[in-house]
This record gives C-alpha cells, sequence and structure tokens, in this order.
C-alpha cells in the first residue's frame, strides 16, 4: 500500500469492512435519522404556518409571462392556497420519512433533500402570495441575473482552487472588473472596451494573488481578504474623486442590449428568461461548458488538477507547477472580471461603492457547496441565485416578514450551505499550500 | 546589552555573553548604531514594516494624483512644461498629507499660540479613533493564534453595540453600576454572536471566513430591522435612529468636554493586557495557540480542538464587542445612540491592525494608533484638502501587503535577505508542499 501513488481524482472506493463499517453504518444511521426528523419537524411547522396559516378560499396567483419579452402567452398560474400549502408540508414530512427509510443509496438521499426543499419552498411561497399575484417567470429572470455573477466568480474559484490556490479575491476581482468596465466604457464609449477592460482587471488582481501566494508564500486566506480591502479602498477612493464628481464623463457606460435566439426564445416560460438576454450571459453559458470540458477532458485540466493535488508529482513529471499556478489563477481572474463587469455594463448600468456586497463571498461558498466541480459549482451559484430573486419579488407583497429578512435569505442559506447541506467535503489537497523547489 | 555595558563600566566584561544569547555570531565590538545599521542593511521586521508604510503613502501619493483631474491635465502638455506637472502633483500630495499629519499627531500652526487644548486635540483624535480599533485588532488576533480567520468583527460590533445600547437606554440604574452593566452586555452580544460561528466550525467543520461575512451581513440587515422596531427606535422620528442612552451608562471622557478622549482607551490597554496574560501566561492560552499552530498535535495531545475554536471565538467577540460599547457609548457618537452605520467600518480595519501588529498584543496597540492616525489625519485631509478619505484603506492595505512580502520590500530597497529562516514574514503560508533538496 505504502507505494501506491494516488493519482488525482481517482480515489478507490472504499469499502470498510469489520468493526469500521458498523462504526460507519452506525454514524450514517444516525445522521439519517437526525436529518429526517429535522424534516420533519420543519414540515410541521410548514402546516401550522403556511396550511393553516393562510385562509381557505384565497389563491395564489403566479404570473407566468417575462414581461415586455414574451410570445408565448402563457397563462397565469393560480393555486388554492390553503391546499397547495398543506400538501406541500405534507410532502416536507414524507421527505423526511424517505431520509429516514433509505439512508443506504445516495440517489435516494439527494432526492429526498431535493423533495423537501422544493415542497418547502413551494409552501412557502403560496403562503406569502396567497390573495395576491407573483411573476414566477420574473423570479425565474431575476435568479439569472443574481446568478451570472455568482456562476462566473464560481468557475474562476473552481480552476483557482483545483490549481492549488484558493482564491478569497474573487470579491476583489468582481469589484475591480465592475469598476474598469463602467470607468472604461464610459471613457471609450464602447461597451465592448468596457467588457475587455473588467477582464483584464479581474485577471490583475488574479495577478496580484498569484504573485504573493506562488513567489513570496503569504497565507492565501488572509492574503484574499487584504487584497478585497484594497480594491475596496482604491475603487472607493477614485469613486468618490473622480466617478462621483463627473457620472456623465466617468461613470455612464450604458448597458449592453438583449440578443434574442429565434426559437429556443419561444419556448414556454423558460425560454424568454435564458435565451433574450445579453452577451455577457452568453458567454457565460459558453464558459460554463468550456471549464467543466477543460477541466475534466483535456491536457490543461489535467495538469491544473495535477498541480493543485500533488505538485511534487506533478514537477516530477515535467509540468512546471508555478507557471501553471500563475496562469490559470489570472485567468480565472479574467473569468471573475467579467462576472464583475456584469454588475455594471450587464445591468445596472453604473457603478456604485461597493456594490459586489459580498457577493465574492458567496460565489466561493457556492464553490465549496457545488464540491469543487464547475457544474455542482453552478447549481449552487444558481441556488444562491433564487433565494436573492425571491427575496427581490417578494418585497413588493408586503408579507408579514420584514424586507430585512427577505434580504437576509442568501446569506443565511450560504451559511447553511457551508455548514451543514453539503456533508463531507474534500478540498483539492493542495489548495492554501504553495509549492516551493528545494 | 549595549546600553548595560555603557551604564555599568565597572563590571566585569565577562558578565556581558550571557546577556546576549542570540547573538553569539555578532562582532563582539557591536555598538549600538552598529546594531542599527545592520538592522537597517538587513531589514528586519521593524524596518521592514517602517519600509512599507513609507512605500504606502507613495502608492497612496500616486493613487491622488491619478484620481485628480486638474493635476492630470497638466500631465498633457508634460513634455513642454514639466515643471508645472511635477509642482503641482507635489502640492497636491504633500498637501493631503501635511493635512494629514496636522490632524493626527500636531498642527505646527497652533503650536505658538494655541491653548494647550488644541495642541492635545490631534493626538487625543488619534487615540479615540485608534480605541476601537485596538479591541476589533485583539479580536482578529485572538482568533488568529487559535487557526480561525474571523472577518466577523463588523458582526461582533453591531451585536455588541445593540446589547450595549439597549441595557443604556431600559434601564436606568447608577452611576458606575449602569456602565459595568453596558459594557457586560457588549461583552455578552459580541460574545454570542461570534460563539455561532465559532460552533459552526467546532461542530460542522463550516469555514469560518464564509461564515463570518455572511454573519456579517446578517448582523447589518438585524441591525435595520431593530431600528423599525417600537424597542430600539426613537419615538417621533422616522429615520431608523435608536434611543438615547442614561447618561450614567457612558464612557466618561478623559480631560474633560473639549477633547474626545475617553475612558475606552483604558479599557483597551487593559484588554490588550489580559490578551497577553491570556496568550502567555494561561493553560486556556496554551491550548489556544497549540490548536492554532497544529490542530492534529493537539488532539493527540489531549486537547478538545472544538472547545478551543469555539472560546477563542467567544472571546474574540467579546473584544469585537467592546468596540461595540466604544462605538455607542463615548464621545465619538454624541447621543449615544444606534444608527445603522454603527460599526463605521472598524470591523475590517481591524483585520489590517491584528496583520500589521501581528497579532501580538503590544503590536496590535501599535498598529491601532498608527491606522487611527490614519483615520484622523483622513478625516481632516479630506475637509481641508478635498481627498477622500477612503485613500485611508488602500494605504492600510498595501501597508499590510508589503508587510506580508518581505522579500519584496527588501528587493525593492536592494537590502540584503535576513536569515532564510526568516523569510516568510507575519503572514506566510503554514504548510508549504516542495522538494527539499
Amino acid at each position: 500500500m505504502a507505494d501506491t501513488v494516488i493519482a488525482p481524482d481517482v480515489e478507490a472506493p472504499v469499502n470498510p469492512t469489520g468493526e469500521a463499517a458498523d462504526v460507519v453504518r452506525a454514524a450514517a444511521r444516525k445522521k439519517a435519522l437526525i436529518t429526517g426528523i429535522g424534516f420533519v419537524l420543519v414540515g410541521l411547522y410548514a402546516l401550522w404556518a403556511f396550511g393553516f396559516g393562510t385562509s381557505g378560499g384565497e389563491d395564489a396567483v403566479f404570473g407566468m409571462t417575462v414581461p415586455n419579452r414574451d410570445t408565448t402567452h402563457v397563462g397565469d398560474l393560480s393555486l388554492p392556497a390553503r391546499g397547495v400549502a398543506i400538501a406541500m408540508s405534507v410532502v416536507c414530512m414524507v421527505a423526511g420519512g424517505l431520509r429516514i427509510a433509505f439512508d443506504r443509496s445516495r440517489l435516494a438521499v439527494r432526492l429526498s433533500i431535493a423533495l423537501f426543499l422544493i415542497a418547502f419552498v413551494i409552501a412557502f411561497l403560496v403562503w406569502a402570495v396567497a390573495g395576491k399575484q407573483m411573476s414566477f417567470a420574473g423570479a425565474l429572470q431575476n435568479t439569472l441575473l443574481a446568478a451570472v455573477p455568482l456562476v462566473l466568480g464560481a468557475l474562476a474559484g473552481v480552476i483557482g482552487e483545483r490549481s492549488g490556490v484558493v482564491n478569497i479575491a474573487i470579491d476583489g476581482q468582481f469589484l475591480f472588473g465592475a469598476f474598469a468596465a463602467a470607468l472604461t466604457g464610459s471613457v471609450t464609449g464602447s461597451l465592448w472596451a468596457g467588457l475587455a477592460a473588467g477582464a483584464v482587471a479581474g485577471a490583475l488582481i488574479g495577478g496580484l494573488l498569484a504573485v504573493f501566494a506562488v513567489r513570496y508564500l503569504v497565507e492565501q486566506v488572509v492574503l484574499g481578504v487584504v487584497i478585497n480591502l484594497l480594491v475596496t479602498g482604491i475603487t472607493g477612493f477614485l469613486y468618490t474623486q473622480l466617478l462621483q464628481k463627473d457620472p456623465e464623463q466617468y461613470n455612464d457606460p450604458g448597458v449592453f442590449d438583449n440578443i434574442r435566439i429565434p426559437g429556443f426564445a419561444d419556448i414556454p416560460v423558460i425560454g424568454p428568461v435564458l435565451f433574450d438576454v445579453n452577451v455577457i450571459v452568453y458567454l457565460m453559458y459558453a464558459l460554463i461548458v468550456i471549464v467543466h470540458l477543460g477541466l475534466f477532458h483535456t491536457r490543461w485540466g489535467l495538469r491544473a488538477r495535477a498541480v493543485g493535488e500533488h505538485p511534487t508529482a506533478a514537477d516530477t513529471v515535467g509540468i512546471k507547477v508555478n507557471a501553471t499556478r500563475y496562469r490559470n489563477v489570472m485567468m480565472a481572474g479574467a473569468i471573475a472580471g467579467v462576472g464583475g463587469a456584469f454588475l455594471t455594463i450587464g445591468t445596472v448600468g453604473t457603478f456604485s461603492k461597493d456594490m459586489t456586497s459580498g457577493a465574492g463571498y458567496i460565489a466561493l461558498a457556492a464553490v465549496i457547496f457545488g464540491r469543487w466541480r464547475p457544474l455542482g459549482a453552478v447549481a449552487a451559484a444558481l441556488l444562491f441565485g433564487f433565494t436573492s430573486a425571491l427575496a427581490t419579488s417578494l418585497q413588493p407583497l408586503n408579507t408579514s416578514i420584514p424586507s430585512q429578512f427577505l434580504q437576509m435569505m442568501p446569506y443565511v442559506v450560504t451559511i447553511f450551505a457551508v455548514a451543514g447541506l453539503v456533508g463531507k467535503v474534500r478540498a483539492p489537497a493542495a489548495a492554501n499550500k504553495p509549492y516551493t523547489k528545494g | 546589552m549595549t546600553e548595560d555595558n555603557k551604564s555599568t563600566p565597572g563590571k566585569p566584561s565577562e558578565a556581558k555573553p550571557a546577556a546576549t544569547g542570540a547573538s553569539a555570531t555578532a562582532p563582539p565590538k557591536s555598538s549600538l548604531g552598529r546594531a542599527m545599521l545592520d538592522a537597517i542593511i538587513t531589514g528586519n521586521s521593524a524596518v521592514v514594516t517602517f519600509l512599507a508604510i513609507l512605500l504606502a503613502l507613495v502608492v497612496g501619493g500616486v493613487l491622488m494624483i491619478l484620481a485628480d483631474q486638474d493635476v492630470l491635465d497638466q500631465y498633457k502638455y508634460f513634455t513642454a512644461a514639466p515643471g508645472d506637472a511635477l509642482s503641482a502633483s507635489w502640492s497636491l500630495v504633500s498637501d493631503a498629507y501635511s493635512a494629514m499629519f496636522k490632524g493626527s499627531i500636531m498642527n505646527p500652526d497652533l503650536f505658538a499660540d494655541g491653548s494647550i487644548e488644541d495642541n492635545f486635540r490631534p493626538i487625543s483624535e488619534t487615540i479615540t479613533q485608534a480605541t476601537p480599533l485596538i479591541f476589533g485588532g485583539l479580536a482578529v488576533s485572538i482568533a488568529f493564534r487559535t487557526g480561525l480567520f474571523n472577518i466577523g468583527a463588523q458582526g461582533q460590533i453591531i451585536a455588541g453595540a445593540v446589547f450595549a445600547s439597549w441595557i443604556g437606554f431600559v434601564v436606568d440604574l447608577p452611576p458606575v453600576i449602569h456602565l459595568v452593566f453596558v459594557i457586560l452586555a457588549g461583552v455578552i452580544g459580541g460574545g454570542l454572536y461570534a460563539g455561532i460561528a465559532g460552533f459552526l466550525k467546532a461542530r460542522f467543520g463550516a469555514h469560518e471566513v464564509i461564515v463570518t461575512i455572511m454573519l456579517n451581513h446578517v448582523a447589518v440587515l438585524l441591525l435595520g430591522w431593530l431600528l423599525t422596531t417600537d424597542t430600539f427606535r426613537r419615538g417621533g422620528q422616522s429615520q431608523p435612529i435608536g434611543k438615547d442612552a442614561h447618561d450614567n451608562a457612558v464612557l466618561p471622557n478623559l480631560f474633560g468636554d473639549n477633547l474626545r478622549i475617553h475612558f475606552g482607551i483604558i479599557l483597551a490597554l487593559l484588554a490588550a493586557g489580559i490578551y497577553w496574560w491570556l496568550l502567555n501566561r494561561s493553560t486556556l492560552g496554551f491550548e489556544l495557540r497549540a490548536v492554532g499552530s497544529n490542530p492534529d498535535a493537539a488532539r493527540t495531545a489531549g486537547m478538545s480542538v472544538a472547545r478551543a475554536q469555539i472560546l477563542a471565538m467567544v472571546i474574540a467577540g467579546a473584544m469585537a464587542g467592546l468596540a461595540g460599547v466604544s462605538q455607542v457609548m463615548s464621545s465619538t457618537n454624541p447621543a449615544h445612540t444606534l444608527t445603522p452605520a454603527i460599526d463605521a467600518g472598524i470591523g475590517f480595519d481591524a483585520i489590517t491592525v491584528a496583520l500589521l501588529g501581528r497579532t501580538k498584543p503590544l503590536g496590535t496597540v501599535l498598529a491601532a494608533l498608527l491606522f487611527g492616525a490614519l483615520r484622523a489625519g483622513g478625516s481632516v485631509m479630506q475637509a481641508s484638502a478635498n481627498v477622500s478619505v477612503d485613500i485611508v484603506i488602500v494605504i492600510q492595505a498595501v501597508i499590510v501587503l508589503f508587510v506580508a512580502a518581505p522579500p519584496l520590500v527588501r528587493s525593492i530597497f536592494r537590502l540584503r535577505g535576513a536569515r532564510k529562516g526568516a523569510e516568510g514574514g507575519p503572514l506566510a503560508a503554514k504548510e508549504t508542499v516542495g522538494v527539499q533538496a
């Protein structure tokens, strides 16, 4: 065993036997029991608060068309609020039962968790919307808008950590990308120049991170936070000194127009949400595919992962460890910079101080939640996007929940995500460990 | 040791080597001047820190020039009249920094005919600004020594401020006793809030950096909500402002109403002392440091890593809570009420304070004084030289970046490298992978 070389990402399936197996089984059973009971209790709460908290006879109306952009003319979905809320609360409890009954199959575990989450969200939504109307398609659209920077930031995080560099500076890359895109877009009058500037700005921050992490061996988590502070300071200072004083010249880049893809955009509900968007979103679709394929099916990806898992071995076979890290971290920075550019020239059209409000850290949580896989991270980013979209969509409905609590949702969900929902995760072995050749 | 030698010339010289220890290889005839020269040439940590501050001020100056439209216009004619551009840049930067000096250390204009209070006002402002930074810096430091990176000082300050403010207005107690209760409330509030992150880390392995950042956002939103409730919001106000605290709940000023320096600085120095004692003299401190430097070894030695992590976060939160007390109940907040921005960015400055102070008690106090001076001077600079106070954040972050990479500073100033072992600096990565030749 001792001389076995462990290849990155090819872990042998572990089948513990004897006593060890019993211990593992007992732990799994206990966890299933606790989670299952938790699901049932939450289901009971939902039954009391959402089911019986809704007066009978009221309908919850969900709009299914995106305003101004839809050609499909799907009717609104009207649900009897009380009945649906009660039914969904029961589904929550059933999911808890399933979690306890089938704790051996990984698929069943995942299905029960998904079932629970979906049922709970629906129960909550029909309660909140009962007697009113909410645009569901609008919420999906907001989900995508909120998720775009998160997805790009998470992809950047995945590339960095897979190569062995923890990128806490995603937030700084967002902020600098957003700033550079707004400033360059305004001064040159070209949104494309702004987009390029955003990518370059992100890559610059990535380069700064790489220099200090790889060359000067600085602790990467601390370093990332300090870099974020630096960017907060620089952009805040330039914003007050330049952008705020003459917004027309420096902070008025405009926004990319949407491009409608005929055919795809005619798919009901999701068509106009996904395929009537601006160029940065299409770029994001492409990058998701490229990063996923690149990381797992190309020589570049194999080298990146080797450098992140076992740099000594990688070096032995002739891969230049530190050069690979420099290149990948800067490339990742460029991707995050594009995510930042989306915040200004992709949506609101102006830069404002500290406009990321911690989105970079949420993207980082998506990396962990997605278990350092591009597609997992994308799913996690979409989940975070959905929670913040819900906050936006529910605010005008004047529910009995204070607006601050709705705004809190993405942050609370992030805490839950890193604390419990992921289970045991394993980061790339050499993440946060600089490589020194003696 | 050289001073020792001078002051006791009669002592036999054989006694000397025992006191030197570390400098066994140093030339025997080292004088104080020679030692200083050596330190400068090889660039020890104090010199590196000083040079890092110098470099950061240069970076700040460059940024000021880049952000000034008038000066930039001069550069368009640089080839025709380079003197104009350079003198405009110089006057911009020197005006800014001299305003900063006047606001934080001393104002020479007032030296002759200003009152004593006028002359001490800049120093008083520096210390007043440094007070919450000391608490915050200690909060980050103590967690750091336990291997946890506490970015949640902002949330913990808010929690402490909320608890302290509530005790401040909800009851009316005699002098001293009320203040003691307010301080305890701040400590408990901050400690409980930080405890959440410690618990999640210890029990579920949730990364404390992400959790504390998220808890910061949650705290800001909770504060915003509390200020809409009848319990906290001042009656008859549409703006989100809390209720006034009773007079007995307030940290008293040290030198009367004209100087803002207040009792908080005494508490802060006390807290730094407690931190020193805890870390260097107590069993708990030993445990915390052991867990911080090698959790596996600590576990093998029978220590509870989970307990250490939770306790470290609670103590850190308690320190940050004191910063919250100082924010609500001192002269920096004349009405002694809760406001939405009660934390005033101290939570993030605390990180740079702790890192610059190398997470040591004295270092943290000194770093807090430096950044307090930057804050005090920065607001004067913004008012008189029209340069935004945001530059202070840049200067702080650049100082810490340079301090983190001593080899970089040395190569900029062409200094000889120190011993190989000392290369890493205070923020060096704990673990490295590599081939040892």
